[in-house]
């Protein structure tokens, strides 16, 4: 690695430093957009105790629902449990520590926190369990609970394209929660379906530019569909 | 009778308005989008980060990389935008989506509803809805009026942990449409072939009846 290239060449370097008890971001939202590989990298290198940040914990057997399987993952900060029974059942047998959080609240978050700002108030959980031991203040009349910001130790991104510099492109409604994610890692490690010359990528259609972006390998994905619901052609 | 769940969707989408940008939640909400009527343009915006979501794909449009906020296989309409999900809920915190339409478990007559969690037997997790109801003005509820067991969902305080505190104004159930105000209840329409008795016998929250409720028009 030199200068601004960011590609590593295997699996086994992207995630070197990830030590048990360490906080992980993760993007996707359900199935979509999935840092497939690295999560099973991350099971692969055996860690426990992790905190994994992300929208949602895979479902059944796909995606972060490995690392429950493993009981790598202590506590989950997650806005979403359903479709997911070992995730379910983990949570009310109390095997792990869930941290149930607004999806809006949860992205704010991680962009907040990736922008250095450490806390915020928000209308969203106000009155609710969620709001429960918060901060609350009074702007205009409204009610807010003051929300703090998340970082990770790793975040794990999956993005459609990048050039060598880590410049990301995103697809469809894969890009999800993967831009916050790339912003919010101490260390951010993406993996990508193609990697292009600096250059080759258009700069007025970037969504993620490089300076977030650490390490950048290749892989080749599943991209598994969760709800397979067609029209009639 | 009671409303089929497209006579739901029927009655919901009474509410749309031309060039309306729209939230449909998961479950009967989403069958919104099969009734909007055909002289009216609205845009469908999935939090996921999709704003002018289409039909189901066919076949061979299927892309794993396209779907809505309950996971499902979509399409897009032309004009339509993709963002990340810190847009997406800025879009709806910041109070820029016209009308929100979300089921529940349970509504009280100070707007208050609960929809993600019953303590000890089922957790969902909110997902994106207590950001829904903190940041619209406009919401419908879409539900059942009572349990399968024939409890009623429209209640005087809910019993579930809070998705959001006094924020619903609008309900429309299989038996009837209701406004939320002044800590009541208020019968605007019973569904056809429906009498007020048995609404007023299955919602337990206090209810204002006027003299003469209409049935619902489709």
């Amino acid at each position: 690695m030199s200068g601004f290239n960011k590609v590593i060449d295997c699996y086994e370097e992207a995630l070197s430093g990830l030590e048990d008890g360490m906080t992980i971001i993760a993007g996707g939202f359900g199935a979509c957009g999935v840092p497939e590989n690295l999560i099973t990298e991350v099971k692969n290198l055996g860690v426990r105790d992790l905190t994994v940040v992300s929208n949602n914990c895979g479902s059944d057997d796909l995606g972060l629902a490995v690392l429950l399987e493993e009981k790598q993952i202590k506590k989950m900060v997650a806005s979403y449990v359903g479709e997911n029974r070992l995730f379910e059942q983990q949570m009310m047998e109390g095997e792990i520590e869930v941290e149930l959080t607004p999806q809006g609240t949860l992205a704010e978050k991680l962009r907040a926190g990736g922008a250095g700002i450490p806390a915020f108030y928000t209308a969203t959980g106000y009155n609710t369990l969620v709001g429960n031991g918060k901060d609350v203040r009074e702007f205009n009349d409204r009610k807010y609970i003051l929300e703090e910001s998340i970082i990770g130790d790793f975040a794990i991104v999956k993005a459609w394209k990048a050039d060598t510099y880590g410049n990301l492109v995103y697809r469809h409604t894969a890009r999800n929660f993967n831009p916050m994610a790339a912003t919010a890692g101490i260390v951010t490690v993406v993996e990508v379906e193609e990697i292009v010359e600096p250059g080759d990528l258009n700069p007025n259609e970037i969504h993620t530019p490089g300076i977030y972006v650490d390490r950048l390998i290749k892989g080749t994905f599943k991209k598994h569909i969760e709800q397979r619901t067609v029209r009639e052609g | 009778m009671s409303l089929s769940r497209d006579q739901l969707a029927m009655r919901v989408a009474q509410e749309l308005s031309d060039g309306y940008y729209v939230n449909l939640g998961i479950g009967i909400p989403t069958l919104v989008a099969n009734f909007v009527p055909k002289n009216m343009k609205v845009m469908l915006q999935s939090e996921n980060g999709l704003l002018g979501m289409g039909p189901f794909p066919t076949e061979d449009e299927i892309d794993a990389d396209l779907i809505n906020a309950g996971k499902q296989t979509v399409t897009m309409v032309p004009g339509a935008s993709l963002f990340s999900s810190a847009d997406s809920f800025a879009m709806i915190r910041g109070g820029h989506v016209d009308l929100t339409v979300l089921g529940a478990f349970e509504v009280d007559v100070q707007g208050n509803i609960a929809s993600y969690m019953i303590p000890g037997k089922l957790i969902k997790g909110m997902g994106g809805a207590m950001d829904l109801v903190a940041g619209a003005d406009n919401i419908i509820v879409t539900m059942t009026h009572a349990s399968k067991h024939g409890e009623s969902k429209l209640l005087q305080k809910c019993n579930l942990p809070l998705t959001g505190a006094e924020c619903i104004k609008k309900v429309v159930t299989d038996l009837a449409y209701l406004e939320i105000s002044e800590g009541k209840f208020w019968l605007k329409e019973r569904a056809p072939g429906v009498s007020v008795d048995e609404i007023v016998k299955l919602t337990a929250g206090e209810l204002v009846v006027p003299e003469v409720v209409p049935e619902m028009e489709f």
